[in-house]
Protein backbone atom coordinates (compact mmCIF):
# COMPACT_ATOMS: atom_id res chain seq x y z
CA UNK A 1 0.00 0.00 0.00
CA UNK A 2 1.35 3.42 -0.90
CA UNK A 3 1.29 6.25 1.65
CA UNK A 4 -1.40 7.88 -0.45
CA UNK A 5 -3.68 4.85 -0.10
CA UNK A 6 -3.20 4.79 3.67
CA UNK A 7 -3.92 8.51 3.78
CA UNK A 8 -7.16 8.09 1.85
CA UNK A 9 -8.10 4.69 3.32
CA UNK A 10 -11.27 5.96 5.02
CA UNK A 11 -12.41 7.85 1.94
CA UNK A 12 -11.73 4.82 -0.30
CA UNK A 13 -13.48 2.39 2.03
CA UNK A 14 -16.49 4.70 2.23
CA UNK A 15 -16.78 4.78 -1.55
CA UNK A 16 -16.30 1.01 -1.68
CA UNK A 17 -19.14 0.51 0.79
CA UNK A 18 -21.36 2.97 -1.08
CA UNK A 19 -20.80 1.00 -4.29
CA UNK A 20 -22.86 -1.87 -2.89
CA UNK A 21 -25.93 0.29 -2.34
CA UNK A 22 -28.61 1.32 -4.85
CA UNK A 23 -28.11 4.88 -6.06
CA UNK A 24 -31.32 6.09 -4.40
CA UNK A 25 -29.92 5.25 -0.96
CA UNK A 26 -26.45 6.61 -1.59
CA UNK A 27 -26.87 10.25 -0.39
CA UNK A 28 -28.36 9.11 2.92
CA UNK A 29 -25.81 6.31 3.36
CA UNK A 30 -22.96 8.69 2.51
CA UNK A 31 -24.11 11.12 5.18
CA UNK A 32 -24.45 8.35 7.76
CA UNK A 33 -21.01 6.96 6.92
CA UNK A 34 -19.49 10.43 7.38
CA UNK A 35 -21.31 11.30 10.58
CA UNK A 36 -21.09 8.04 12.55
CA UNK A 37 -17.26 7.95 12.79
CA UNK A 38 -17.28 11.50 14.19
CA UNK A 39 -19.97 10.48 16.69
CA UNK A 40 -17.76 7.58 17.78
CA UNK A 41 -14.24 9.02 17.67
CA UNK A 42 -14.76 12.28 19.55
CA UNK A 43 -16.66 10.82 22.55
CA UNK A 44 -13.90 8.18 22.71
CA UNK A 45 -11.36 10.99 22.72
CA UNK A 46 -13.40 12.61 25.50
CA UNK A 47 -13.14 9.39 27.53
CA UNK A 48 -9.38 9.22 27.04
CA UNK A 49 -8.98 12.92 27.79
CA UNK A 50 -10.77 12.65 31.14
CA UNK A 51 -8.19 10.07 32.28
CA UNK A 52 -5.26 11.98 30.83
CA UNK A 53 -6.48 15.21 32.40
CA UNK A 54 -6.92 13.68 35.83
CA UNK A 55 -3.55 11.98 35.63
CA UNK A 56 -1.86 15.15 34.36
CA UNK A 57 -3.46 17.32 37.02
CA UNK A 58 -2.51 14.71 39.60
CA UNK A 59 1.13 14.88 38.54
CA UNK A 60 1.08 18.68 38.69
CA UNK A 61 -0.41 18.50 42.18
CA UNK A 62 2.00 15.82 43.42
CA UNK A 63 -0.37 12.87 43.48
CA UNK A 64 -1.03 9.83 41.30
CA UNK A 65 -4.44 10.45 39.79
CA UNK A 66 -6.70 7.51 38.83
CA UNK A 67 -4.73 4.23 38.85
CA UNK A 68 -7.17 1.58 40.15
CA UNK A 69 -9.46 0.62 37.24
CA UNK A 70 -7.78 -1.32 34.43
CA UNK A 71 -4.17 -0.92 33.33
CA UNK A 72 -2.75 2.36 34.68
CA UNK A 73 -6.30 3.50 35.45
CA UNK A 74 -7.24 3.80 31.79
CA UNK A 75 -10.56 1.98 32.23
CA UNK A 76 -11.70 4.74 34.57
CA UNK A 77 -14.09 6.29 31.97
CA UNK A 78 -15.97 2.94 31.71
CA UNK A 79 -16.42 2.89 35.46
CA UNK A 80 -17.49 6.54 35.42
CA UNK A 81 -19.96 5.83 32.62
CA UNK A 82 -21.54 2.92 34.49
CA UNK A 83 -21.71 5.03 37.63
CA UNK A 84 -23.45 7.93 35.92
CA UNK A 85 -25.88 5.58 34.13
CA UNK A 86 -26.93 3.83 37.31
CA UNK A 87 -27.29 7.01 39.38
CA UNK A 88 -30.74 8.31 40.15
CA UNK A 89 -31.84 11.11 37.85
CA UNK A 90 -32.85 13.79 40.34
CA UNK A 91 -34.99 16.67 39.05
CA UNK A 92 -35.76 19.48 41.52
CA UNK A 93 -39.47 19.68 42.34
CA UNK A 94 -39.65 23.35 41.37
CA UNK A 95 -37.63 22.91 38.21
CA UNK A 96 -39.05 23.68 34.82
CA UNK A 97 -39.29 20.04 33.73
CA UNK A 98 -39.19 20.44 29.94
CA UNK A 99 -36.47 23.08 29.75
CA UNK A 100 -34.47 21.22 32.41
CA UNK A 101 -34.63 18.10 30.24
CA UNK A 102 -33.85 19.85 26.94
CA UNK A 103 -30.83 21.90 28.09
CA UNK A 104 -28.18 19.11 28.16
CA UNK A 105 -29.50 17.70 24.88
CA UNK A 106 -29.21 21.09 23.15
CA UNK A 107 -25.70 21.54 24.53
CA UNK A 108 -24.47 18.18 23.21
CA UNK A 109 -26.31 18.68 19.92
CA UNK A 110 -24.67 22.07 19.37
CA UNK A 111 -21.26 20.65 20.32
CA UNK A 112 -21.61 17.81 17.80
CA UNK A 113 -22.93 20.06 15.02
CA UNK A 114 -19.73 22.09 15.10
CA UNK A 115 -17.77 19.08 13.81
CA UNK A 116 -19.67 19.22 10.52
CA UNK A 117 -17.20 21.71 9.04
CA UNK A 118 -13.92 20.54 10.60
CA UNK A 119 -11.58 18.90 8.07
CA UNK A 120 -9.96 16.07 10.05
CA UNK A 121 -7.94 14.78 7.11
CA UNK A 122 -7.39 15.24 3.39
CA UNK A 123 -10.87 14.93 1.78
CA UNK A 124 -12.24 14.07 5.22
CA UNK A 125 -14.87 16.66 6.13
CA UNK A 126 -18.58 16.07 6.63
CA UNK A 127 -19.70 19.08 4.59
CA UNK A 128 -17.55 21.64 2.84
CA UNK A 129 -19.78 24.65 3.41
CA UNK A 130 -19.24 27.88 1.53
CA UNK A 131 -19.57 29.71 4.86
CA UNK A 132 -18.00 27.06 7.08
CA UNK A 133 -16.39 29.33 9.68
CA UNK A 134 -19.61 31.32 9.97
CA UNK A 135 -21.51 28.08 10.55
CA UNK A 136 -19.09 27.17 13.32
CA UNK A 137 -19.65 30.42 15.18
CA UNK A 138 -23.42 30.35 14.60
CA UNK A 139 -23.60 26.89 16.18
CA UNK A 140 -21.30 28.04 18.98
CA UNK A 141 -23.78 30.74 19.90
CA UNK A 142 -26.42 28.07 20.55
CA UNK A 143 -24.30 26.75 23.43
CA UNK A 144 -24.97 29.97 25.36
CA UNK A 145 -28.69 29.40 25.10
CA UNK A 146 -28.30 25.82 26.35
CA UNK A 147 -26.25 27.01 29.31
CA UNK A 148 -28.83 29.63 30.14
CA UNK A 149 -31.66 27.09 29.86
CA UNK A 150 -29.85 24.77 32.27
CA UNK A 151 -29.21 27.50 34.81
CA UNK A 152 -32.63 29.09 34.68
CA UNK A 153 -34.75 25.93 34.63
CA UNK A 154 -33.10 24.51 37.76
CA UNK A 155 -34.70 27.23 39.91
CA UNK A 156 -31.66 27.43 42.09
CA UNK A 157 -29.71 30.57 42.98
CA UNK A 158 -26.37 28.92 42.37
CA UNK A 159 -27.48 27.65 38.98
CA UNK A 160 -28.79 31.04 37.94
CA UNK A 161 -25.62 32.80 39.11
CA UNK A 162 -23.51 30.28 37.22
CA UNK A 163 -25.60 30.70 34.08
CA UNK A 164 -25.39 34.51 34.27
CA UNK A 165 -21.63 34.34 34.67
CA UNK A 166 -21.29 31.79 31.89
CA UNK A 167 -23.40 33.71 29.40
CA UNK A 168 -21.71 37.05 30.18
CA UNK A 169 -18.30 35.44 29.83
CA UNK A 170 -19.14 33.61 26.60
CA UNK A 171 -20.61 36.73 24.97
CA UNK A 172 -17.55 38.78 25.96
CA UNK A 173 -15.00 36.28 24.71
CA UNK A 174 -16.87 35.46 21.53
CA UNK A 175 -15.83 38.88 20.20
CA UNK A 176 -12.03 38.36 20.42
CA UNK A 177 -12.56 34.79 19.21
CA UNK A 178 -14.33 35.92 16.05
CA UNK A 179 -12.05 38.93 15.50
CA UNK A 180 -8.98 36.69 15.77
CA UNK A 181 -10.46 34.40 13.11
CA UNK A 182 -11.39 37.31 10.85
CA UNK A 183 -7.68 37.90 10.21
CA UNK A 184 -7.39 34.42 8.70
CA UNK A 185 -10.57 34.89 6.68
CA UNK A 186 -9.20 38.22 5.38
CA UNK A 187 -5.87 36.79 4.36
CA UNK A 188 -7.18 33.57 2.84
CA UNK A 189 -10.19 35.21 1.19
CA UNK A 190 -12.46 32.31 2.06
CA UNK A 191 -14.90 31.24 4.77
CA UNK A 192 -14.61 27.58 3.81
CA UNK A 193 -12.53 25.56 6.28
CA UNK A 194 -11.35 23.22 3.51
CA UNK A 195 -10.02 26.11 1.42
CA UNK A 196 -8.25 27.61 4.43
CA UNK A 197 -6.44 24.33 5.12
CA UNK A 198 -5.54 23.85 1.45
CA UNK A 199 -3.95 27.32 1.39
CA UNK A 200 -1.68 26.31 4.28
CA UNK A 201 -0.61 22.92 2.93
CA UNK A 202 2.36 24.12 0.84
CA UNK A 203 6.03 24.15 1.89
CA UNK A 204 9.03 26.47 1.45
CA UNK A 205 11.99 24.03 1.53
CA UNK A 206 10.93 22.01 4.59
CA UNK A 207 8.89 24.67 6.41
CA UNK A 208 5.10 24.69 6.16
CA UNK A 209 2.97 27.70 5.16
CA UNK A 210 0.94 27.72 8.35
CA UNK A 211 -0.66 31.02 9.26
CA UNK A 212 0.75 30.80 12.77
CA UNK A 213 4.22 31.50 11.34
CA UNK A 214 3.37 35.13 10.51
CA UNK A 215 3.17 38.03 13.00
CA UNK A 216 -0.60 38.44 12.62
CA UNK A 217 -1.14 34.69 12.61
CA UNK A 218 0.85 34.20 15.79
CA UNK A 219 -0.91 37.05 17.60
CA UNK A 220 -4.24 35.78 16.30
CA UNK A 221 -3.44 32.26 17.49
CA UNK A 222 -2.63 33.45 21.01
CA UNK A 223 -5.78 35.59 21.17
CA UNK A 224 -7.84 32.74 19.76
CA UNK A 225 -6.53 30.21 22.27
CA UNK A 226 -7.15 32.50 25.26
CA UNK A 227 -10.66 33.25 24.02
CA UNK A 228 -11.22 29.55 23.31
CA UNK A 229 -10.23 28.67 26.89
CA UNK A 230 -12.77 31.19 28.15
CA UNK A 231 -15.42 30.00 25.70
CA UNK A 232 -15.12 26.43 26.90
CA UNK A 233 -15.35 27.60 30.55
CA UNK A 234 -12.04 26.03 31.45
CA UNK A 235 -9.66 27.08 34.16
CA UNK A 236 -8.43 29.84 34.63
CA UNK A 237 -11.74 31.11 33.22
CA UNK A 238 -13.94 28.62 35.09
CA UNK A 239 -15.90 31.19 37.08
CA UNK A 240 -19.25 29.84 35.86
CA UNK A 241 -18.56 26.62 37.71
CA UNK A 242 -16.19 27.89 40.40
CA UNK A 243 -16.43 25.08 42.92
CA UNK A 244 -15.47 27.18 45.91
CA UNK A 245 -18.06 29.89 45.18
CA UNK A 246 -21.08 28.47 43.41
CA UNK A 247 -20.35 24.74 43.65
CA UNK A 248 -20.80 23.71 40.02
CA UNK A 249 -22.61 26.63 38.46
CA UNK A 250 -25.33 26.02 35.93
CA UNK A 251 -25.32 22.23 36.13
CA UNK A 252 -25.43 21.88 39.88
CA UNK A 253 -29.01 20.52 39.79
CA UNK A 254 -28.20 17.79 37.29
CA UNK A 255 -27.30 14.28 38.30
CA UNK A 256 -26.53 10.96 36.71
CA UNK A 257 -26.33 10.81 32.97
CA UNK A 258 -27.47 14.39 32.35
CA UNK A 259 -24.47 15.57 34.36
CA UNK A 260 -22.29 13.36 32.18
CA UNK A 261 -23.87 14.97 29.11
CA UNK A 262 -22.84 18.41 30.34
CA UNK A 263 -19.34 17.12 30.86
CA UNK A 264 -19.36 15.59 27.38
CA UNK A 265 -20.72 18.77 25.80
CA UNK A 266 -18.08 20.89 27.47
CA UNK A 267 -15.21 18.70 26.31
CA UNK A 268 -16.65 18.31 22.82
CA UNK A 269 -16.86 22.10 22.64
CA UNK A 270 -13.24 22.35 23.70
CA UNK A 271 -12.15 19.80 21.06
CA UNK A 272 -14.18 21.59 18.39
CA UNK A 273 -12.69 25.02 19.16
CA UNK A 274 -9.21 23.47 19.28
CA UNK A 275 -10.01 21.81 15.95
CA UNK A 276 -10.95 25.20 14.52
CA UNK A 277 -7.72 26.70 15.89
CA UNK A 278 -5.81 23.89 14.15
CA UNK A 279 -7.75 24.51 10.94
CA UNK A 280 -7.25 28.26 10.96
CA UNK A 281 -3.73 28.66 12.33
CA UNK A 282 -1.90 25.33 12.51
CA UNK A 283 -2.44 24.10 8.96
CA UNK A 284 -5.24 21.61 9.67
CA UNK A 285 -4.20 18.12 8.62
CA UNK A 286 -0.95 19.15 6.92
CA UNK A 287 2.36 17.78 8.21
CA UNK A 288 4.73 20.11 10.11
CA UNK A 289 7.68 19.33 7.78
CA UNK A 290 7.68 18.49 4.09
CA UNK A 291 9.59 15.22 4.68
CA UNK A 292 6.84 14.00 7.01
CA UNK A 293 4.01 14.14 4.46
CA UNK A 294 4.04 10.32 4.11
CA UNK A 295 2.35 10.08 7.53
CA UNK A 296 -1.45 10.11 7.03
CA UNK A 297 -3.20 13.47 7.29
CA UNK A 298 -5.69 12.41 10.00
CA UNK A 299 -2.75 11.41 12.22
CA UNK A 300 -1.49 15.01 12.11
CA UNK A 301 -4.89 16.46 12.93
CA UNK A 302 -5.27 14.30 16.01
CA UNK A 303 -1.62 14.79 17.02
CA UNK A 304 -2.13 18.56 16.97
CA UNK A 305 -5.42 18.18 18.82
CA UNK A 306 -3.74 16.14 21.57
CA UNK A 307 -0.96 18.72 21.87
CA UNK A 308 -3.55 21.48 22.32
CA UNK A 309 -5.43 19.36 24.88
CA UNK A 310 -2.14 18.87 26.75
CA UNK A 311 -1.69 22.66 26.80
CA UNK A 312 -5.24 23.07 28.14
CA UNK A 313 -4.52 20.58 30.94
CA UNK A 314 -1.22 22.27 31.72
CA UNK A 315 -2.89 25.70 31.90
CA UNK A 316 -5.64 24.30 34.11
CA UNK A 317 -3.11 22.90 36.53
CA UNK A 318 -1.00 26.06 36.61
CA UNK A 319 -3.09 29.23 36.74
CA UNK A 320 -5.36 30.44 39.55
CA UNK A 321 -8.94 31.38 38.72
CA UNK A 322 -9.60 34.96 37.60
CA UNK A 323 -11.98 37.29 39.39
CA UNK A 324 -15.07 38.52 37.51
CA UNK A 325 -13.72 42.07 37.02
CA UNK A 326 -10.32 40.75 35.92
CA UNK A 327 -12.09 38.49 33.45
CA UNK A 328 -14.10 41.31 31.90
CA UNK A 329 -11.13 43.71 31.91
CA UNK A 330 -9.02 41.17 30.06
CA UNK A 331 -11.69 40.66 27.41
CA UNK A 332 -12.74 44.24 26.80
CA UNK A 333 -9.68 46.31 27.64
CA UNK A 334 -6.89 44.07 26.39
CA UNK A 335 -8.08 41.37 23.99
CA UNK A 336 -10.58 43.47 22.04
CA UNK A 337 -8.11 46.31 21.22
CA UNK A 338 -5.37 43.80 20.46
CA UNK A 339 -7.55 41.80 18.08
CA UNK A 340 -8.66 44.98 16.29
CA UNK A 341 -5.01 45.98 16.00
CA UNK A 342 -4.23 42.52 14.67
CA UNK A 343 -6.72 43.04 11.85
CA UNK A 344 -4.99 46.32 11.00
CA UNK A 345 -1.59 44.59 11.08
CA UNK A 346 -2.84 41.91 8.71
CA UNK A 347 -3.91 44.68 6.31
CA UNK A 348 -0.46 46.30 6.51
CA UNK A 349 1.16 42.92 5.88
CA UNK A 350 -1.03 42.39 2.84
CA UNK A 351 -0.13 45.69 1.20
CA UNK A 352 3.61 45.78 1.98
CA UNK A 353 6.11 44.09 -0.34
CA UNK A 354 7.43 40.75 0.90
CA UNK A 355 10.70 40.86 2.79
CA UNK A 356 12.32 41.45 6.15
CA UNK A 357 10.94 45.03 6.45
CA UNK A 358 7.39 43.71 6.42
CA UNK A 359 8.20 41.34 9.26
CA UNK A 360 9.80 44.05 11.39
CA UNK A 361 7.01 46.57 10.81
CA UNK A 362 4.28 44.06 11.63
CA UNK A 363 6.04 42.74 14.74
CA UNK A 364 6.58 46.31 15.95
CA UNK A 365 2.93 47.13 15.23
CA UNK A 366 1.85 44.31 17.53
CA UNK A 367 4.50 44.20 20.27
CA UNK A 368 4.75 47.93 21.04
CA UNK A 369 0.98 48.51 21.59
CA UNK A 370 0.76 45.24 23.54
CA UNK A 371 3.52 46.45 25.86
CA UNK A 372 2.05 49.96 26.21
CA UNK A 373 -1.46 48.65 26.78
CA UNK A 374 -0.32 46.32 29.54
CA UNK A 375 1.58 49.17 31.21
CA UNK A 376 -1.48 51.43 31.09
CA UNK A 377 -3.75 48.71 32.46
CA UNK A 378 -1.29 47.96 35.24
CA UNK A 379 -1.21 51.59 36.41
CA UNK A 380 -2.61 52.24 39.85
CA UNK A 381 -2.70 48.58 40.74
CA UNK A 382 -0.48 47.29 43.48
CA UNK A 383 0.87 44.08 42.04
CA UNK A 384 3.38 42.18 44.07
CA UNK A 385 4.34 38.64 44.81
CA UNK A 386 1.95 37.15 47.31
CA UNK A 387 3.16 34.98 50.10
CA UNK A 388 0.82 32.52 51.71
CA UNK A 389 1.77 32.35 55.35
CA UNK A 390 -0.02 29.12 56.15
CA UNK A 391 0.73 27.24 52.95
CA UNK A 392 4.48 27.41 53.02
CA UNK B 1 -43.24 22.04 -2.11
CA UNK B 2 -41.13 19.37 -0.58
CA UNK B 3 -41.31 17.65 2.79
CA UNK B 4 -38.46 19.67 4.30
CA UNK B 5 -40.18 22.94 3.54
CA UNK B 6 -43.40 21.75 5.15
CA UNK B 7 -41.60 20.53 8.29
CA UNK B 8 -39.63 23.77 8.65
CA UNK B 9 -42.64 25.95 7.94
CA UNK B 10 -44.63 24.07 10.58
CA UNK B 11 -41.73 24.45 13.04
CA UNK B 12 -41.51 28.20 12.41
CA UNK B 13 -45.26 28.75 12.73
CA UNK B 14 -45.59 26.58 15.85
CA UNK B 15 -42.59 28.30 17.44
CA UNK B 16 -43.81 31.83 16.83
CA UNK B 17 -47.39 30.94 17.81
CA UNK B 18 -46.12 29.41 21.05
CA UNK B 19 -44.11 32.58 21.66
CA UNK B 20 -47.41 34.45 21.81
CA UNK B 21 -49.43 31.82 23.68
CA UNK B 22 -47.13 30.62 26.47
CA UNK B 23 -47.45 32.04 29.97
CA UNK B 24 -43.89 32.35 31.21
CA UNK B 25 -41.82 35.08 29.51
CA UNK B 26 -38.73 32.87 29.36
CA UNK B 27 -40.74 30.12 27.67
CA UNK B 28 -41.91 32.69 25.13
CA UNK B 29 -38.32 33.64 24.33
CA UNK B 30 -37.31 30.00 23.95
CA UNK B 31 -40.31 29.33 21.68
CA UNK B 32 -39.45 32.41 19.63
CA UNK B 33 -35.92 31.04 19.27
CA UNK B 34 -37.36 27.86 17.75
CA UNK B 35 -39.25 30.01 15.26
CA UNK B 36 -36.11 31.99 14.39
CA UNK B 37 -34.07 28.79 13.91
CA UNK B 38 -36.84 27.47 11.66
CA UNK B 39 -36.64 30.67 9.62
CA UNK B 40 -32.83 30.30 9.37
CA UNK B 41 -33.31 26.73 8.16
CA UNK B 42 -35.76 28.00 5.52
CA UNK B 43 -33.08 30.43 4.28
CA UNK B 44 -30.64 27.53 4.09
CA UNK B 45 -33.19 25.52 2.14
CA UNK B 46 -33.26 28.37 -0.40
CA UNK B 47 -29.47 28.16 -0.71
CA UNK B 48 -28.76 31.39 1.15
CA UNK B 49 -26.03 30.16 3.48
CA UNK B 50 -24.80 33.56 4.58
CA UNK B 51 -28.23 34.87 5.52
CA UNK B 52 -29.15 31.61 7.24
CA UNK B 53 -26.06 31.42 9.45
CA UNK B 54 -26.13 35.13 10.19
CA UNK B 55 -29.77 34.74 11.24
CA UNK B 56 -28.72 32.10 13.81
CA UNK B 57 -25.67 34.08 14.91
CA UNK B 58 -27.56 37.34 15.41
CA UNK B 59 -31.01 36.23 16.53
CA UNK B 60 -30.18 33.14 18.58
CA UNK B 61 -26.73 34.20 19.75
CA UNK B 62 -27.45 37.85 20.48
CA UNK B 63 -31.10 38.89 20.40
CA UNK B 64 -32.48 35.89 22.31
CA UNK B 65 -29.72 36.15 24.92
CA UNK B 66 -30.33 39.91 25.25
CA UNK B 67 -34.05 39.35 25.74
CA UNK B 68 -33.38 36.65 28.29
CA UNK B 69 -31.03 38.93 30.21
CA UNK B 70 -33.51 41.78 30.11
CA UNK B 71 -36.27 39.58 31.51
CA UNK B 72 -34.05 38.16 34.24
CA UNK B 73 -32.85 41.60 35.32
CA UNK B 74 -36.21 43.35 35.35
CA UNK B 75 -38.88 40.94 36.56
CA UNK B 76 -39.32 37.62 38.28
CA UNK B 77 -39.68 34.55 36.16
CA UNK B 78 -43.08 33.77 37.67
CA UNK B 79 -46.02 33.54 35.29
CA UNK B 80 -48.29 36.58 35.05
CA UNK B 81 -51.76 36.37 36.58
CA UNK B 82 -53.83 38.24 33.99
CA UNK B 83 -55.75 36.20 31.35
CA UNK B 84 -53.83 35.13 28.27
CA UNK B 85 -56.13 36.96 25.85
CA UNK B 86 -56.13 40.71 26.21
CA UNK B 87 -59.47 42.52 26.19
CA UNK B 88 -58.82 44.00 22.74
CA UNK B 89 -57.94 40.69 21.10
CA UNK B 90 -60.69 41.05 18.49
CA UNK B 91 -59.21 44.32 17.16
CA UNK B 92 -55.72 42.84 17.14
CA UNK B 93 -56.80 39.75 15.22
CA UNK B 94 -58.70 41.80 12.64
CA UNK B 95 -55.71 44.13 12.07
CA UNK B 96 -53.40 41.13 11.70
CA UNK B 97 -55.76 39.40 9.26
CA UNK B 98 -56.13 42.62 7.24
CA UNK B 99 -52.32 43.07 6.97
CA UNK B 100 -51.89 39.41 6.03
CA UNK B 101 -54.60 39.72 3.36
CA UNK B 102 -52.99 42.83 1.84
CA UNK B 103 -49.53 41.24 1.81
CA UNK B 104 -50.84 37.97 0.38
CA UNK B 105 -52.75 39.84 -2.30
CA UNK B 106 -49.67 41.93 -3.18
CA UNK B 107 -47.44 38.87 -3.43
CA UNK B 108 -50.02 36.90 -5.37
CA UNK B 109 -50.57 39.64 -7.93
CA UNK B 110 -46.86 40.04 -8.67
CA UNK B 111 -45.82 36.40 -8.46
CA UNK B 112 -46.73 35.58 -12.06
CA UNK B 113 -44.08 37.90 -13.50
CA UNK B 114 -41.34 36.75 -11.12
CA UNK B 115 -41.45 32.98 -11.55
CA UNK B 116 -39.60 32.91 -14.88
CA UNK B 117 -36.44 34.53 -13.45
CA UNK B 118 -33.50 32.13 -12.97
CA UNK B 119 -32.49 31.52 -9.37
CA UNK B 120 -29.37 33.63 -8.71
CA UNK B 121 -26.31 31.83 -7.32
CA UNK B 122 -24.93 34.18 -4.69
CA UNK B 123 -21.84 33.03 -2.81
CA UNK B 124 -20.47 34.52 0.38
CA UNK B 125 -17.58 35.89 -1.69
CA UNK B 126 -19.94 38.00 -3.76
CA UNK B 127 -21.76 39.32 -0.70
CA UNK B 128 -18.43 40.30 0.86
CA UNK B 129 -17.24 41.98 -2.33
CA UNK B 130 -20.51 43.90 -2.68
CA UNK B 131 -20.33 45.07 0.93
CA UNK B 132 -16.72 46.17 0.60
CA UNK B 133 -16.95 47.87 -2.80
CA UNK B 134 -20.42 48.93 -3.87
CA UNK B 135 -22.03 49.39 -0.45
CA UNK B 136 -18.99 50.41 1.57
CA UNK B 137 -20.44 53.81 2.54
CA UNK B 138 -23.71 52.47 4.00
CA UNK B 139 -21.68 49.81 5.79
CA UNK B 140 -19.39 52.43 7.33
CA UNK B 141 -22.33 54.59 8.37
CA UNK B 142 -23.96 51.61 10.05
CA UNK B 143 -20.70 50.82 11.79
CA UNK B 144 -20.48 54.41 13.04
CA UNK B 145 -24.07 54.27 14.27
CA UNK B 146 -23.44 51.04 16.17
CA UNK B 147 -20.22 52.41 17.68
CA UNK B 148 -22.09 55.50 18.83
CA UNK B 149 -24.75 53.29 20.40
CA UNK B 150 -22.05 51.23 22.12
CA UNK B 151 -20.34 54.33 23.54
CA UNK B 152 -23.73 55.63 24.69
CA UNK B 153 -24.41 52.37 26.51
CA UNK B 154 -21.01 52.52 28.21
CA UNK B 155 -21.63 56.13 29.32
CA UNK B 156 -25.02 55.15 30.75
CA UNK B 157 -23.47 52.26 32.62
CA UNK B 158 -20.51 54.23 34.00
CA UNK B 159 -20.65 55.01 37.71
CA UNK B 160 -21.60 58.64 38.39
CA UNK B 161 -18.67 59.81 40.44
CA UNK B 162 -19.95 63.30 41.27
CA UNK B 163 -22.99 62.05 43.15
CA UNK B 164 -21.16 59.46 45.17
CA UNK B 165 -18.45 61.87 46.33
Amino acid sequence: MTPDTIDQIFVISKHWLLGYLPSSLQPVASAILSVVPVLLVFPLLFAITTVLERKGLGRIQNRYGPNRVGPFGFSQPIADGIKSLTKEDVIPRNADQIVHFLAPLLLVLAAFLAYAVLPIGRNMVITNLNAGVLFFFAIGSMVELAVFMAGWSSRSKYSLLGAMRAVAQMISYEIPLVLASIVIIMMSGSLSTVDIVNLQSGYTSIWPHWFVFTPWGFAGFLLFMVAATAESNRSPFDLPEGESEIIAGYYIEYSGFKFALFFLGEYLGMFATSGLAITLFLGGWSAPFSFLTWIPSYFWFFAKLLVLIAVFIWVRGTFPRLRMDQLMNLAWKFMLPMSLLNIFTAGVWHFMPAGIVRWLVCIALLVAPCFLLSRVLKQGKKLQIRTYRFAE
Amino acid sequence: MNVFFLILAALTIVGTAAAMALRSAIHCILALTIGLVGLAALYLLLGAQFVGFTQILVYVGAVAILAVFAIMMTQGASAPTQPILSSSWLTGVSVAVAIFAVLAWAIHSTASTQTSLPQPEVSVNQIGAALMHQFVLPLEIMGLLLTAALIGAVILAMPEKKETL
